[in-house]
Order: C-alpha cells, then sequence, then structure tokens
C-alpha cells in the first residue's frame, strides 16, 4: 500500500475515525491491528505471504531476549543487594562479569540472528553476482543461479530499530516492555515502518501507548504535516523523477552539462521524496497523538559533509554512531590499538588510526546498506573519504580563516554550502547511475563535453519536462527554498498556527488544491514508490 | 581534574572547559573527539568508558566527565 495510493488514504480516513470514535484506552491496540494489517496488505500477492512472518520473528526473539536479559540484570541486583555485607568487592566483580557475559550472549544471539536474516535477504544476490563475476575471471562459464528472496518491506529498519532496543536494554538504559502486543506496536508503528526514522523506545514510549484525546490544533497541524510531505512528493519528487530518469537512462545521449543538471534534479527529488514521505509520516503520528523523532534538519545549507551528515536521515545517522561507531571505536581492541599506534607511529597518526579504522568500517556499512552493490559502498568510502579529508584539512582551515578572517561572514558560508552540495550531488551520482565506471565516466564528460548552449537551446525540452512542468518546479523549490529558510528560526507550522487558526486551514485548502491540481498523475506519470521504501 | 582539563585542553585549546556547559549540545565536542578523548583517559586514569557511557550529561562539561571517571574508578 503505497502512500500515494488511494487506498491508503482511505486506510487513513477509516483509521483515524475509528482511532477518536472508540473508547480511546484502545487506541494502541488499533494503532497495532492498523500497522499488522498494513503490512500483511504488502504481502497480499500468491507466493509473497511468507514475507510478512520476518517482522514477526524479529518481534517475537527481541521481546524474548530483552525480557531475558532484564530478568538476569535484576538477579543480579537483588543478588548483590542482599548480599552486600557478605560479599567482597572481588567475588561481586566477578559475580556480575558472569551475569554480564550470559546477558551478553543472549544479545548477541539476538543480533546474529536479526541482522542475519537481513544480510541473507538482502545480501545474498550480491555476494553471489560477485562470486560468479570471479568465476568467469578464470575464465569459467559456471555460474551460480541467483536466489529470488521475498524482501520485506522496511526490513532495515524495523530491524535497527528493534535491535536499537534490545541493546538499550542491554545497557540498562531501560526496562524492556513486558507486554509483547506493545512492544510488537513499537516495532510495526506503520508510518514509520517502511522508511523511518529509526525510533528510540524511550522517545515513543511515553506517547505511544497512552489514549490520546481528540485535540483540534493538533490534529489539524498532523494535516498540514501530511498535506506538507504530499505536496513535496506528488508536485516536486514525481515530476522532477521524469527529468532524472530521461537523463540518467541514456548516458549516451545525455552527457556533459545533462549530467550537472541532472545531479542537481536528482539532489531536489530525493529531498523532496525523502522529506516528503519523513513528513507524512510525522505527520500521521501527530494526528494520532504520537511523537515521531525530525530526521532531517535543512541538510542543504549544511556547511560540511559532517554537518550534513548531521542533518540528513538523522535517525540513521544516530544510530550507526551509537550502535556501531562508538562501540567499535571504544571498544578494547581498539583502545589497544590506539596505545600501540601512538606509542609506534607517532602521537598525531597513533590518535587517528583507531578512530579512521571505525569511521571506515561505519561508512562501508552505511553504504551498503541501502543497496546491495559496489555503486553503493563506493558512495559511502567518498563521503567517508571527504570527511577524513575535511578533518586533515582542519588546521589548513584555520589559517585560511584566520589569515583572510572570512569565517561567520556570508559569503563564505554560501561558498561552504554550495561546497557541501556540490560534493553531495557528486557522490549521489553513484546512486543515479548505478555503476561505478559509467558514474566516473559520466562525471567527467561535465568537465570534457562542454554542451551547455545547446542543452538550454532546445536539450530541457526533450527530457520529457513541458514549460509548465519547470514553472511548477521552479515555483516548488521557491517555497521549499523560502520554506527551510523560515525554519531556521523556529517551527515553521507553530509560527504559523500560532497566529490564527485560520491560517492553518487556509494553508491546508491551499496545499490540497495545489496536490490536486498540479500532482503527477496521469498519462507519463508512475505513482512511484518512495525512494527510500526500498531499503 | 587538572589532568582532564589538561587532556581537554591539548584537544581544543580554544574552549574554555572551565565554564563550558554546552560541549556535546553545542557541537564542540564531535564523535571523533570523544573516540580520542576516551582513548587519553583510558591511559591516564585507566578506566573503561564504554560505549554505553557515551551520552551527552556526561559529556557536556569537564566536571560531568569528571564525575563519570570518578564513577567508574569507583565500580
Amino acid at each position: 500500500m503505497l502512500f500515494t495510493s488511494y487506498t491508503f488514504i482511505a486506510f487513513l480516513i477509516i483509521l483515524f475515525l475509528v482511532y477518536y470514535l472508540l473508547p480511546h484506552k484502545w487506541q494502541w491496540v488499533i494503532t497495532l491491528c492498523a500497522g499488522l494489517f498494513f503490512y500483511a496488505y504488502a504481502f497480499k500477492d500468491p507466493g509473497k505471504q511468507f514475507g510478512f512472518f520476518f517482522i514477526i520473528i524479529t518481534i517475537i526473539t527481541t521481546y524474548l531476549s530483552a525480557r531475558l536479559i532484564d530478568r538476569n540484570l535484576k538477579i543480579q541486583q537483588e543478588y548483590v543487594k542482599t548480599n552486600k555485607e557478605t560479599l567482597d568487592r572481588d567475588v561481586k566483580k566477578a559475580y556480575k562479569e558472569k551475569m554480564r557475559k550470559k546477558r551478553l550472549l543472549i544479545l548477541t544471539g539476538c543480533l546474529v540472528l536479526n541482522f542475519g536474516i537481513l544480510a541473507v535477504l538482502k545480501y545474498t544476490n550480491f555476494a553471489i553476482s560477485n562470486v560468479n563475476g570471479v568465476i568467469k575471471l578464470f575464465g569459467s562459464e559456471a555460474a551460480v543461479g541467483s536466489v529470488d528472496f521475498v524482501l520485506p518491506l522496511g526490513i532495515s529498519f524495523y530491524t535497527f530499530q528493534s535491535m536499537g532496543y534490545l541493546i538499550d536494554v542491554y545497557r540498562g538504559k531501560y526496562e524492556s516492555v513486558r507486554n509483547p502486543f506493545k512492544f510488537a506496536l513499537f516495532v510495526s508503528f506503520f508510518p514509520q515502518l517502511i522508511q523511518g526514522p529509526i525510533s528510540r523506545y524511550d522517545d515513543m514510549a511515553d506517547s505511544l501507548f497512552v489514549p490520546h484525546s481528540f485535540d483540534f490544533t493538533r490534529v489539524s497541524r498532523g494535516i498540514e504535516r501530511i498535506l506538507w510531505g504530499y505536496f513535496k512528493k506528488v508536485v516536486i519528487a514525481d515530476r522532477m523523477l521524469v527529468g532524472v530518469k530521461e537523463i540518467i537512462g541514456a548516458p549516451d545521449t545525455y552527457f556533459g552539462f545533462y549530467v550537472f543538471l541532472g545531479a542537481i534534479f536528482y539532489a531536489l527529488e530525493l529531498y523532496a521524496d525523502f522529506t516528503g514521505g519523513i513528513d507524512i509520516t510525522i505527520g500521521i503520528a501527530e494526528v494520532l497523538g504520537i511523537k515521531v523523532r525530525e530526521n532531517f534538519e535543512r541538510p542543504y545549507f549544511s556547511k560540511s559533509i559532517k554537518e550534513y551528515w548531521r542533518r540528513w536521515h538523522i535517525s540513521l545517522g544516530a544510530w550507526f554512531t551509537e550502535y556501531l561507531f562508538y562501540p567499535v571505536s571504544v571498544s578494547k581492541p581498539s583502545l589497544k590499538l590506539s596505545k600501540w599506534s601512538r606509542a609506534h607511529l607517532g602521537e598525531k597518526v597513533g590518535k587517528r588510526l583507531p578512530v579512521y579504522i571505525a569511521t571506515i568500517s561505519v561508512w562501508l556499512i552505511t553504504g551498503i546498506w541501502p543497496g546491495a552493490a559496489w555503486n553503493f559502498a563506493v558512495w559511502g568510502l567518498g563521503n567517508c573519504f571527504f570527511i577524513m579529508l575535511s578533518e586533515e584539512l582542519e588546521p589548513l582551515y584555520d589559517k585560511f580563516h584566520k589569515r583572510f578572517n572570512v569565517l561567520g561572514t556570508t559569503p563564505w558560508k554560501i561558498f561552504q554550502i554550495l561546497r557541501t552540495f556540490a560534493i553531495m550531488c557528486s557522490l549521489r551520482m553513484l546512486d543515479c547511475y548505478r555503476n561505478v565506471p559509467v558514474t566516473f565516466k559520466m562525471f567527467g564528460t561535465m568537465f570534457t563535453r562542454f554542451n551547455a548552449p545547446e542543452v538550454f537551446r532546445e536539450g530541457l525540452w526533450n527530457i520529457g519536462l513541458s514549460i509548465p512542468d519547470y514553472i511548477v518546479l521552479l515555483c516548488g523549490t521557491a517555497v521549499l527554498f523560502t520554506v527551510s529558510m523560515i525554519g531556521r528560526h523556529g517551527d515553521v507550522r507553530k509560527r504559523v498556527f500560532a497566529k490564527n487558526p485560520v491560517v492553518t486551514v487556509s494553508v491546508c485548502s491551499i496545499l490540497l488544491i495545489l496536490i490536486l491540481v498540479f500532482g503527477a498523475y496521469g498519462i507519463g506519470y508512475d505513482a512511484s514508490q518512495f525512494i527510500y521504501n526500498q531499503f | 581534574m587538572d589532568e582532564l582539563l589538561e587532556i581537554l585542553q591539548n584537544l581544543h585549546p580554544d574552549v574554555d572547559f572551565e565554564e563550558c556547559d554546552t560541549l556535546i549540545d553545542d557541537g564542540i565536542l564531535d564523535s571523533f573527539d570523544i573516540v580520542s578523548l576516551i582513548a587519553e583517559i583510558s591511559d591516564t586514569f585507566d578506566v573503561v568508558i564504554g560505549a554505553e557511557n557515551i551520552i551527552p550529561e556526561n559529556f557536556n562539561s569537564a566536571q560531568a566527565l569528571y564525575d563519570l571517571i570518578e564513577r567508574l574508578e569507583e565500580e
């Protein structure tokens, strides 16, 4: 059920009505049922039903593991408390260590099982294609056949969210959930199931299970956010997609300036698509009274790649930092390596080596997270390269800033923003062409084949977009930019609503009209899936 | 505390670590800094700061970090 389908809109309307008309104490049960129905609907086609059970496996194994870990921790605390007077320090330490190892075993088992499922379903064919590539290198015609797996919808998102919860319970950050159905709701909360954000249990729990009465202000703000998301998706992203597909689909025809244009179009399409989807998610949650964390903070205004990644897909970045980067980089082997490298390679290199090893690992995984392909791996390592480069160049930047006194000035800020945008657009070309050599070749044509005049003269009209399309896209982008500029000083909707409820109703009406009139529907358009749904 | 302040000062000579209590909230310390910091603390104080301890409350100020080190030393 696509967010952009009429079935989904009908599903939402029915859900909102049932949610507020039935006794409020059942709201969390209604949301759970809605989530399971939404998810099961994705596997309605014959032969695909099996895919539904993977989320059930994740729910059951994570729930049980968290309960076991919690139980173990409680037994330990109780034992230490009861025997406080009699236990000496070393015995207590040994006992705690023994119990910790048991908890670690449960945690590891569950992590291996769930990430194992994810890896097998997502990366088996990638591994097979690489094996076949190697076999071919040796001149053999033999090939391993690919496997036809049903990749469960949103498997990365719900696996990451569940495993984050389990690690938090292991770390003693909060207690495990007693009620298995409440935990099932946390994992299967449908608006965020297919493209995030990846929520933390302690962020959501307060609002997820409590009754919510109908609050006109909150509900209308939620609807406003949903409509804003649809505006971004169907008016901007889906229209832009036509041009992007045309340019990327025919690299022999569209080279030089077309590639530059394609990269800009893709940047806007991706932004409108992904943030639009998240707006719909957060808007639905808001109507239901449930708090979901923000996932974007005007990423295209970032002044460095590091900053960009703090503002784009925030929840994924936070997940990787919290559950992968830190555990790897402060692990005992890493600290040992740090000590060794500082002693043998000098203070400067020694300090950086373990951090850089952890950074490269994290970026490699971040790269292949969206897709099992070499282009994504190179994309991840490309990001990593620029982050490490900027880290290394920092002393040089400092000297430059001091010498020319430009830091903080508007022209310099604009330069930094444009530089970051250009680097990100270049890296994303790997995502567009999905082929490493082709991407590098097409990137090169921007500098070797100058055809800008020709593109402006006639090319612009040959990529599936008409003059009205360009006008809609220009106006839409201007609206996005303006809203982002206003958003720098606080939540735009709060500021709009604070003035007058009539304003919100008007904004909603205008957005609805714009979506209906300018939405990319009909012949030539495909009611496309959100880009991140496939992850 | 002086040893900790020295480590912090080496990392960012321009920051007043005795006064600042928004080291994480204001983005003064990033993930690279935190990892370097933990490696140096583990050498100097002989404590292991695990990933579970890396939360803003423990790293927002030199004092909070020092309190964490003391807590870990006691354990």
